[in-house]
């Protein structure tokens, strides 16, 4: 039978000694606290990254590709695609389409069919479109040691060796929009912007910045009174102030800060038309 | 270490290294429809489907695919027979190397909506890159055979 290598091709980057696929997560954070081990997600992303890796651990035996719904929560294993987000009615339906909105440019239909909430998640990407729009939910990570967190705590500290399982997103009532701007369709984006209402609380969401996404709130009362056109400008023109942009290939921090105003007004426009 | 699967109907047991992509894997068993565009999981051509879902198989272990089941076009040659011709009647297939992993993922936008608007032609296809053309030749190639389903 013939042998698989890549011998001298520069096909893969990173490397792998051996593949696991652990039979629990005890087995599988034990394999992770080995740092010449990765877990791997879609490896759409990694795959790139120039990197010998002892042990590839895959997540995929562990039952973590479904997403659960049930009268208070959605719970969303950290192996679900970006596909399965896109197309759940259930997430869809309490979202407003935003889910769905968040992934749809990121590059195709097959890559989406590979690439995982985890992984995304995880890795805290400053261009990560997933994790804006997760931001803008009342999301908590659930993680196999440090135990339940919520997204915002868990988008802000460095990427550690524990084990990312599910995201658990609460039914709270809210409103959510989802926008992007990118140079051309399934290019990375300039800037990503969710704006949502959780409840009572107002959020809009910056990410690409290129830095990783924060949340901005009302702080300053703007949109007390509701969503008018004028509120809705004063809270765009708030977050600009607010959100710290840079710049880089894709787009200066000038322009970045425009679209900051633009895209946070625009979406809280969309929120005031939701029935 | 050894990898068991199934490809395009038939039962494979292959010797594979930890690190060997599907793509390797498949060409090396005679699948060539499978090309390499681009290698930064951007370009479709690589398109293959795993369990009937179609991935990009240059960003995907071989080892994932134990026990699952693999299709390329090799295996898909009747029902791309179907809307091939109308592709290349609207003179869309140029250099041709993007070809088969646009066919694919057309078939897998038709499984799932055979019925599909220009726009969500546009937005299934969108991971599918052809240097070679503008994409308006495929789009009118999917459009003249979805209307001639309809006569």
């Amino acid at each position: 039978m013939p042998s698989h290598h890549n011998k001298g091709e520069p096909l893969l980057m990173m490397t792998i000694q051996k593949y696991i696929r652990p039979a629990s997560l005890e087995e599988a954070y034990t394999l992770n606290q080995v740092r010449a081990n990765r877990l791997v997600g879609g490896m759409v992303w990694m795959k790139m990254s120039n990197r010998a890796v002892n042990t590839a651990i895959d997540l995929s035996g562990l039952g973590l590709d479904a997403i659960e719904e049930n009268d208070r929560e959605f719970r969303i294993g950290a192996m679900v695609t970006l596909r399965q987000l896109e197309q759940h009615p259930g997430f869809n339906a309490y979202t407003r389409g935003a889910a769905a909105a968040s992934v749809q440019d990121i590059v195709g239909v097959q890559f989406r069919n590979l690439a995982t909430v985890g992984g995304s998640i995880f890795s805290r990407f400053g261009f990560s479109d997933l994790l804006t729009f997760f931001l803008s939910l009342d999301c908590r990570v659930e993680l196999y040691k440090a135990g339940t967190i919520s997204l915002e705590e868990f988008a802000k500290a460095q990427p550690d060796r524990d084990i990312l399982v599910r995201l658990v997103v609460k039914k709270v009532p809210g409103r959510f929009s989802y926008s992007a701007m990118r140079i051309a369709r399934t290019d990375f984006p300039v800037l990503t912007c969710a704006v949502s209402r959780v409840g009572d609380e107002y959020r809009a969401v910056i990410g690409a910045r290129p830095g990783r996404a924060m949340v901005v709130r009302d702080e300053e009362g703007l949109l007390a009174g509701g969503i008018t056109p004028e509120s809705a400008a004063a809270f765009g023109k708030y977050a600009a102030r607010v959100v710290p942009a840079g710049s880089n290939s894709r787009g200066s921090a000038a322009y970045r800060t425009r679209l900051v105003s633009t895209l946070t007004r625009r979406g809280l426009e969309q929120l005031g038309r939701m029935k | 270490m050894e990898l068991n699967f199934t490809l395009n109907g038939k039962p494979v047991t292959a010797q594979i290294a930890p690190d060997t992509l599907l793509i390797d894997l498949v060409r090396s068993l005679g699948c060539t429809s499978v090309k390499r565009g681009c290698d930064t999981a951007n370009c479709g051509l690589c398109t293959l489907f795993l369990d009937d879902k179609p991935v990009l198989s240059c960003s995907l272990l071989a080892a994932r695919v134990e026990g699952r089941t693999v299709t390329t076009l090799e295996g898909l040659q009747e029902e791309a027979a179907e809307f091939v011709g109308f592709i290349a009647d609207q003179g869309a297939d140029q250099c041709g190397f993007c070809n088969p992993g646009f066919v694919m993922n057309t078939i897998a936008l038709l499984r799932e909506n055979p019925d599909p608007t220009d726009d969500e032609i546009r937005a299934f296809l969108a991971g599918n890159l052809c240097r070679c053309s503008g994409y308006e030749g495929q789009l009118r190639g999917i459009r003249a055979f979805l209307d001639s389903r309809k006569k």
